[in-house]
């Protein structure tokens, strides 16, 4: 109470103190009172736990001893001064929880509403989480019911199976027991018999006949059952342990296979796995040596396919890991910047891949571009003339030549036509000639033959004179060429000419007939060939027939009038 | 294609002998036989009743004529069309007549399958075999002809019989653990023997020759099983059809569930669909695949042709109703070809008969009702 009525008092007397003097505290200190002031003032003072040594100076005066009275003040001003920032630290502090105050007293709202709502929701919650309880109790009963109902049904149905195998069994025995009384029946009854009528028995199918039934066959059947159902199961059985043996060769064959892959990997993978698949390689090595030592004994072995079949797995679960190692690289290397061993070879893939495809492009492009020039060339786009032109070049070499073979052809049917004609005129000639010596050699025949009477002596120098002539102009004949044979010939024949009629009345005698008749025929003969040779005329075909005539002649009997006139070819 | 003159039959019976040279027809009454290149009739042969069942012997040299109302059988022979056999089962009826594989034995079950007698050709001697089972497929000669396996029911149990066909000399009797057999069916290599159970339930059981059962396979509980079987002709698989559109192949070595093949009513996962279209409007076409194969039913001959359908195909699915026994669903016929690459199916209540191969395993041969058609496949088709 005395500070806060001394900073009253303070406050009072700090205005007018700052504008006047001692007259504004008259109300505390006159000139009158100095002593009791003091007096007062030490007393407080000494309350306040100062010193009080304020003193008048001279005692009973108005003046004051100056320095105890300035400690004095100075020590109220300290005091005042501190008790003014313990103030300010006071108001601080008060403004400081005042504001606390109040974000502790919204956040309190705030949580209270938040409370209150979760509390709403929470009831919400156990609300929907009865009701689906409630659900899932009705539903269990639901289930519950269905499958009692099932089970009362099962039970049914096997109470009614049972029922009716009962029933079954029951009327099953009652018709074998009609059936027993029936065939009872039936069987004694007499008036229909079963029988057979056969006109005569068969004979057995394989042929043998039947044997007696004894125990060593019935033991022999059960022998030959016995032993066909051993032939199956050993075929069976050969046919599994050649599966076997292959399916073991595949399960060999691929644990080799995996080994194989699993083991040279050092070299494609990064270091760090580097060493993993050298274990890994080891670790192969051995078993690949212990395993070789156990593939020599009996694959059959329980043992030993145990063996395989877990080496098997075990090399399946190492390439597994592998595999995933791999996998898990190559999403690695995706990620990262490709500067490894391993994406540059998928680079270099890649880029000769392109090039390839450029290659290939380009080749395309060329034979394209060959292409088109080779149509140019064929279908020329230039006007009619140059092509026709250019046609003309190609073909002229083969007109000429053409033309060159048709004046040839020409020439040479020309020249065939000359010579046919020739040969025409040749073969009239000779036809003629013929004809001329026919008549000459009726002639000479007669002449012959009147020669072989009396008067041979007559005519033996005529007719030497025709054979001489004969000879000497078959000289000439071969010398000269063959196509001029006829005219030669019938040059030769043109000295006997006789008349036609004569010859009809000539009567040769019988071996010079028949040897001048073979004779000419081989003159003819000869003729006659190198005629057809020549040429197509018909006095070939006379030639022929008039041959023949000559050898009917021949080889009859000599009756010298069968000198046919009219096989006469030359009429 | 040439077609020959349409010749008459009755029943359904006409069947080429097994050394495909002659062709052999029942009229009524009468059997005509032709000779297959010509079909010059080489012989008339005149039964005493309407033939119910005819039957070539293995080697071809002599017919089997059933006659089952008058519970007569009649054997003919080629060679000496005078020879005449006739057997006459008396009072005790006759419901099926057939062959043994030797041609010189006829088995003749009698009526309520009160037993099986063996008629011998060779010595005019009988055999019974009582209680023969009356089911699907009682009755099973192995391909070579060996052994027959015959299925009994004595007290309620089903036993198997094998026996040998040489001199009918009873080999193995043994009991399986089926509750109602309802077929059996010998493995094209004479060693092992299916046997199946009826239709409520799924079983399959699988004896060795001797006997011993060496597995039983059951794909499924509660539901209708087995319908059809098949073994393929290297006996290495053994396909099972079943009621419910789905065909399991078991193999020989384990004898458990390899492959399974399903029907669903909408094709998409088969490489080519063949859709019938028929030049009638009214008719709704059916499709073949090779998976399932159908065959449309026609009133009328129509013709028909066969289109590439664009996947996804859906099949027309006729719902049975689930009252009546023996519903119309499931695989009621397989064959396999005869390299065993292909399975031929049908699925559902197609009106398909049978499914033949042809020997070459190139072309597959479906008869139906009034129809028949031949499919041929391409070298460079692949299907399991």
């Amino acid at each position: 109470m005395s500070p806060s009525r001394h900073n009253n008092l303070m406050s009072a007397y700090s205005l007018p103190s700052s504008k006047s003097s001692y007259s504004v505290i008259s109300a505390f200190c006159t000139e009158d009172n100095i002593p009791q002031c003091i007096s007062y003032i030490n007393q407080e003072l000494g309350s306040l736990g100062l010193a009080a040594h304020i003193q008048a100076d001279p005692p009973g005066r108005a003046s004051l001893n100056a320095a105890p009275a300035l400690n004095a003040m100075y020590e109220l001003l300290q005091i005042h001064r501190r008790s003014m920032n313990n103030v300010e630290e006071l108001e601080k502090e008060q403004l400081k929880k005042t504001s606390t105050l109040e974000h502790m007293q919204t956040s309190n709202s705030r949580l209270k509403d938040q409370l209150e709502l979760s509390i709403r929701e929470k009831s919400g919650l156990h609300e929907t989480e009865r009701q689906l309880q409630l659900k899932l109790k009705t539903l269990q009963s639901c289930l519950k019911t269905e499958k009692d109902e099932v089970q009362k049904l099962q039970s049914i149905i096997a109470s009614r199976a049972s029922q009716y195998s009962h029933d079954a069994k029951r009327k099953e025995r009652e018709a074998a027991k009609l059936k027993e009384r029936l065939s009872q029946l039936l069987v004694d009854r007499k008036d229909k018999k079963l029988a057979i009528e056969m006109l005569n028995s068969v004979g057995r199918s394989d042929g043998k006949r039947s044997h007696w039934k004894t125990a060593k066959a019935t033991a022999s059947r059960e022998a030959e059952m016995y032993k066909s159902l051993l032939s199956d199961y050993e075929a069976s059985q050969r046919a599994l342990m050649l599966e076997n043996a292959e399916l073991q060769k595949v399960l060999q064959q691929m644990k080799k296979e995996m080994m194989h892959i699993l083991s040279p990997c050092p070299p494609l993978n990064r270091g760090g796995s580097a060493e993993e698949s050298q274990e890994l390689g080891d670790s192969d090595r051995e078993e690949r040596s212990a395993e070789t030592s156990r593939e020599t004994l009996d694959q059959s072995c329980e043992h030993a396919r145990e063996q395989l079949t877990n080496s098997i797995r075990q090399q399946w679960r190492k390439l597994r890991n592998h595999v995933q190692k791999l996998d898990n690289q190559a999403s690695l290397v995706q990620n990262q910047p490709p500067s490894n061993a391993e994406v540059i070879p998928l680079e270099t893939h890649e880029h000769e891949v392109e090039r390839m495809r450029l290659e290939v492009q380009q080749c395309k492009e060329f034979i394209h571009a060959q292409q088109q020039l080779l149509q140019q060339q064929l279908n020329t786009s230039f006007d009619d003339e140059t092509a026709a032109l250019l046609n003309g070049c190609y073909t002229l070499e083969e007109k000429e030549r053409l033309k060159e073979e048709w004046r040839l052809f020409d020439e040479q049917k020309r020249n065939f036509e000359k010579e046919r004609k020739n040969f025409t005129e040749a073969a009239i000639r000779l036809g003629r000639e013929k004809r001329a010596f026919e008549e000459d050699r009726a002639a000479w025949l007669k002449h012959q033959f009147l020669s072989m009477t009396p008067f041979a002596d007559r005519m033996r120098s005529s007719s030497s004179d025709g054979q001489s002539a004969l000879s000497v102009k078959s000289e000439p004949e071969i010398r000269t060429s063959s196509s001029k044979a006829p005219p030669v010939k019938s040059s030769a024949y043109t000295t006997f000419s006789t008349p036609k009629s004569s010859k009809s009345a000539a009567v040769p005698s019988t071996i010079d007939v028949c040897r001048t008749l073979r004779l000419i025929p081989d003159y003819s003969s000869s003729r006659h060939s190198n005629q057809r040779r020549w040429q197509e005329s018909s006095a070939t075909e006379d030639e022929e027939s008039w041959l023949k005539s000559k050898s009917k002649v021949c080889s009859s009997d000599l009756s010298i009038f069968s000198l046919d006139e009219d096989k006469n070819p030359l009429t | 294609m040439n077609f020959s003159e349409v010749f008459k039959q009755s029943n359904q019976l006409c069947k080429v002998s097994p050394d495909g040279k002659y062709l052999a027809t029942c009229v009524q009454y009468r059997l005509v036989i032709r000779d297959v290149n010509t079909l010059q009739i080489l012989n008339l042969y005149t039964c005493l009743d309407q033939i119910s069942h005819m039957e070539w012997s293995s080697d071809s040299l002599f017919i089997l004529c059933a006659m089952y109302k008058r519970a007569l059988v009649q054997v003919w022979s080629l060679e000496q069309p005078d020879w005449h056999c006739k057997i006459d089962e008396g009072s005790i009826g006759l419901v099926s007549s057939r062959w043994s594989p030797d041609g010189r034995h006829i088995l003749n079950t009698t009526e309520f399958h009160l037993r099986i007698t063996v008629w011998s050709l060779c010595t005019k001697a009988v055999s019974y075999i009582k209680y023969p089972k009356a089911c699907q497929k009682g009755l099973d000669f192995s391909r070579d002809g060996c052994y027959m396996a015959l299925a009994e029911r004595r007290d309620c149990k089903d036993y198997v019989s094998i026996f040998v066909c040489d001199d009918w000399h009873l080999l193995r009797h043994f009991e399986t653990e089926t509750q109602d057999l309802s077929g059996l069916e010998w493995s094209p290599n004479g060693c092992v023997l299916a046997v199946w159970e009826s239709c409520l339930e799924y079983k399959m059981s699988l004896y060795s020759l001797d006997g011993r059962l060496l597995s039983t396979y059951s794909a499924y509980e509660w539901s209708l099983g087995i319908k059809s079987v098949s073994w393929s002709p290297s006996s290495q698989f053994l396909a099972i059809g079943s009621f419910d559109e789905k065909v399991r192949i078991l193999n020989h070595i384990t004898w458990k569930k390899i492959a399974q093949f399903e029907h669903p009513a909408i094709i998409d996962n088969t490489k080519t669909v063949y859709k019938e279209i028929e030049k009638r409007p009214a008719v709704s076409s059916d499709e073949m695949s090779l998976h399932d194969i159908t065959v449309a039913s026609s009133l009328f001959s129509t013709q028909s042709k066969y289109d590439i359908s664009p996947l996804p195909v859906q099949i027309p699915v006729v719902k049975p109703d689930p009252d009546r026994a023996n519903p119309k669903i499931g695989v009621s016929a397989l064959a396999f070809s005869s390299d065993s690459r292909y399975i031929a199916t049908k699925n559902g209540g197609f009106q398909v008969h049978s499914l033949n191969w042809h020997c070459s395993g190139d072309s597959l041969i479906l008869i139906g009702k009034d129809q028949l058609c031949l499919c041929y496949m391409d070298a460079d088709q692949n299907n399991e």
